[in-house]
């Protein structure tokens, strides 16, 4: 085991604590999903938390962890306690795309900005503090959309988890092909749990889609995948979405997901990417990082989320600075004009820059397309 | 929709409920036996299959701590339970020790096998020989005491159990799924249908199974035992039949059930350390078609769950659970016009 290079303050003496130190330090309040349905993404996002520096521009870190295993209302409580107990200067958090919504709106009402780990879709009007540090699902889709258009595909299935993950991908995918010409013509659901996909596989074989979309996270992934190809359908004609970009695909896949295509962001293939890519550099420096404190070819996504929020804070901290210290409230809202104005913000997922209109931030450049060869990542150029 | 689809959902459905069927079973013969509603049968299948996939990786699963770890406390709480009733020390020692030979067995096994990486089907056995301990473990521990608190109150008891067996499986497992390599990797087709050798398995295991009780129940004097504590606890226990030997032989072969289905879908689909509950909650639906207490209608109303969520993802994907899970209320509608009000609470 590593050691915690962080203070965490345990959730019994925080309460006594936090008010104590929130004055004088840079608080962060992290409400993950460490349990739950959600802990796969939950766990690597404490991961790299752990990670995190002792200071941030300067300031001395204070983090306070809270589970919210994967439960909605659990999160709410944790940002409310953030904000009326802890008075932190920025929250982290969820991981989950239903937990993370939930805590948008609290977060609004206490004027604190919150750097969500998963891309929250939210509607007109909402989420204004809200800040999403994974790629949008649209900006994702758009390297799928390019090597479809490429490859001549005109028409695709789209295989999904009943959830929001599965939702927003549908949308934003349909909005990418549709503006390519290209037609969705099958739409299955599936959840996580299910034992099997046969029912799903079999009607999307009988509309015989150029391609199949297939949207779930880790694990889960591969089911839907191997139940496709058991059918016959082609291993070539498969994509996947950035939440299976993850080697458990290819552990729980084995050769079934040989010759597909998975959607990625650029920190976990760092070393197969040209020099050329501004994440390049982060992503190496991300995955050295973390492969040193967890094992080789360990490093992932959400650990990667962790570490472009130092990125992030160590860019707009020293701007909102200059407003107000940390702890007060001049502060928060300067820190969410920083965020706002900050400009083009490389980071190892891709490259930032978030406006006031735009929240999700990252830049069409920065999705990867990878492909699975012989057991690994490739990408395709 | 042509034949050949239809035969090819018509395979999986019965796959499936032949695995609902097995938990639909367990479920019967627990509730029939100690009353309790058993919420955390499905943990059993999850534990099953993960340890088994643990010992692929020449891992050592936590599941064979926690059998020691209860086994521990199990015999702690019985030496207790004897001194105060003023049995011989010499007499509880022994009682005490003699229960604690099956989990140390084990667990010697388990450390020596694991890194050795053996041959599936004796990983297999050692996977049935960790779990199934388990569940007169869970019995002893859980509800032994509570033998006759009312039916809520062991049910409340078995939403703890479920809650803590799968906070346990994060632990032990991890958050990510794993799947097992099949057991015969044989394909016969004929025509559109293909069937894997992993379906002729799981037909001729739980075929087998079922027989087994049969014969169990039918010619055997403990399963003769288990039906008369089933009919009435209290007539039972006058006639010198032990009911905690019974509760405790009922999980040990709910426990036993629950982890051959999960080595039998292991290779057929992801199992994660949470995905248990869906597929024991699929039996315990299953289970409510016999109306918890008849197993021939339990096995039919698993074969129909299967098939029922099998056309279910073909034609409506979005919708499937919600299709099994709103299928209990016809059948609690029908099932209590047709047998009136009866309460079964003593």
């Amino acid at each position: 085991m590593i050691k915690s290079k962080l203070r965490f303050v345990a959730v019994a003496v925080a309460g006594l604590t936090a008010a104590a130190l929130a004055h004088a330090d840079l608080t962060i309040g992290v409400s993950a999903s460490l349990t739950g349905p959600t802990s796969a993404l939950g766990i690597p996002t404490k991961n790299g938390i752990d990670l995190w520096p002792k200071t941030i521009a300067g300031e001395k870190v204070n983090v306070i962890l809270l589970d919210d295993a994967t439960d909605p209302t659990v999160a709410v409580k944790n940002t409310r306690r953030f904000i009326t107990e802890d008075h932190v200067d920025v929250i982290v958090g969820s991981v989950a795309t239903p937990v993370a919504a939930a805590m948008a709106d609290v977060a609004a009402e206490g004027q604190t900005v919150q750097l969500m780990l998963s891309p929250v879709n939210l509607p007109e009007g909402r989420g204004g503090w809200s800040f999403r540090m994974p790629q949008s699902t649209a900006v994702m889709a758009i390297p799928i959309v390019e090597h479809w258009k490429k490859t001549g595909v005109k028409t695709y299935g789209f295989l999904g988890y009943s959830d929001a993950y599965g939702e927003a991908w549908l949308k934003d995918i349909q909005t990418a092909a549709d503006k390519a010409g290209i037609k969705l013509i099958a739409t299955e659901r599936f959840a996580r749990s299910d034992t099997s996909v046969t029912g799903q596989a079999l009607k999307l074989m009988s509309a015989n889609p150029d391609a199949i979309l297939i949207a779930a996270s880790g694990s889960g992934a591969a089911m839907p995948h191997k139940g496709l190809v058991e059918r016959g359908y082609a291993k070539g004609k498969i994509y996947q979405t950035h939440g299976a970009a993850t080697r458990d695909l290819m552990r729980v896949g084995g050769a079934d997901v040989e010759g597909s295509f998975v959607s990625s962001g650029p920190a976990v293939v760092a070393p197969l990417l040209p020099d050329s890519n501004a994440s390049k550099a982060l992503g190496m420096k991300f995955m050295s990082e973390y492969e040193k404190a967890y094992g080789k070819g360990s490093a992932n996504q959400f650990g990667a989320h962790a570490f472009d929020v130092v990125i992030v804070l160590e860019k707009a901290v020293p701007l909102a600075m200059k407003k107000g210290k940390p702890g007060t409230k001049e502060f928060r809202v300067a820190l969410k004009e920083a965020l706002e104005t900050m400009g083009r913000t490389p980071v190892s997922q891709g490259v930032l820059n978030y406006t006031a209109t735009d929240h999700f931030g990252f830049t069409p450049e920065t999705g990867v397309l990878l492909k699975v060869v012989g057991g690994d990542w490739q990408v395709v150029q | 929709m042509d034949f050949s689809i239809a035969s090819i959902l018509l395979l999986d459905g019965a796959t499936n409920g032949a695995i609902y069927a097995l938990l639909g079973l367990a479920t019967v013969l627990i509730f029939a036996i100690t009353r309790v509603i058993f919420i955390p049968q499905g943990e059993f299948v999850a534990y099953g299959a993960l340890t088994l996939a643990l010992l692929q990786l020449g891992r050592v699963p936590g599941t064979v701590y926690l059998l020691v770890v209860l086994a521990l406390i199990a015999a702690v709480l019985d030496i207790v339970a004897g001194l105060r009733r003023g049995v011989p020390t010499n007499v509880v020692a022994m009682r005490a020790l003699r229960s604690l030979v099956v989990p140390a067995v084990v667990l010697g096994l388990t450390l020596w096998a694991a890194p050795l990486k053996l041959p599936l089907m004796f990983q297999s056995l050692l996977t049935l020989a960790i779990v199934t301990p388990l569940g007169p473990l869970v019995y002893r521990l859980a509800y032994e005491k509570l033998a006759d608190a009312t039916v809520l109150v062991l049910l409340i008891v078995s939403v703890g159990v479920h809650f803590a067996l799968t906070g346990l499986g994060l632990v032990f497992f991890g958050a990510e799924g794993f799947r097992n390599p099949s057991f015969w990797d044989a394909r016969f087709s004929a025509g559109a249908l293909t069937l894997s050798g992993q379906a002729v398995i799981i037909f001729m295991a739980s075929i087998a199974l079922i027989l087994a009780l049969f014969l169990f129940f039918e010619r055997t004097l403990r399963g003769k035992a288990l039906r008369a504590t089933a009919v009435n606890r209290l007539g039972a226990r006058l006639m010198g039949i032990s009911t905690s030997g019974a509760g405790r032989l009922s999980f040990g072969l709910a426990a036993f059930m629950g982890a051959l289905s999960g080595l039998l879908i292991g290779p057929t689909t992801t199992l994660f350390y949470d995905s248990g509950f869906l597929i024991g909650l699929k039996g315990f639906v299953a289970a409510i078609f016999g109306g918890l207490a008849s197993y021939p209608a339990a096995a039919v109303g698993a074969l129909f769950v299967g098939l029922l969520e099998s056309f279910g993802s073909f034609y409506a994907s979005s919708f499937k659970e919600v299709i099994v899970f709103t299928l209990i209320i016809p059948v609690l509608l029908w099932r209590s016009f047709q047998h009136g009000h009866g309460d079964d609470e003593e």
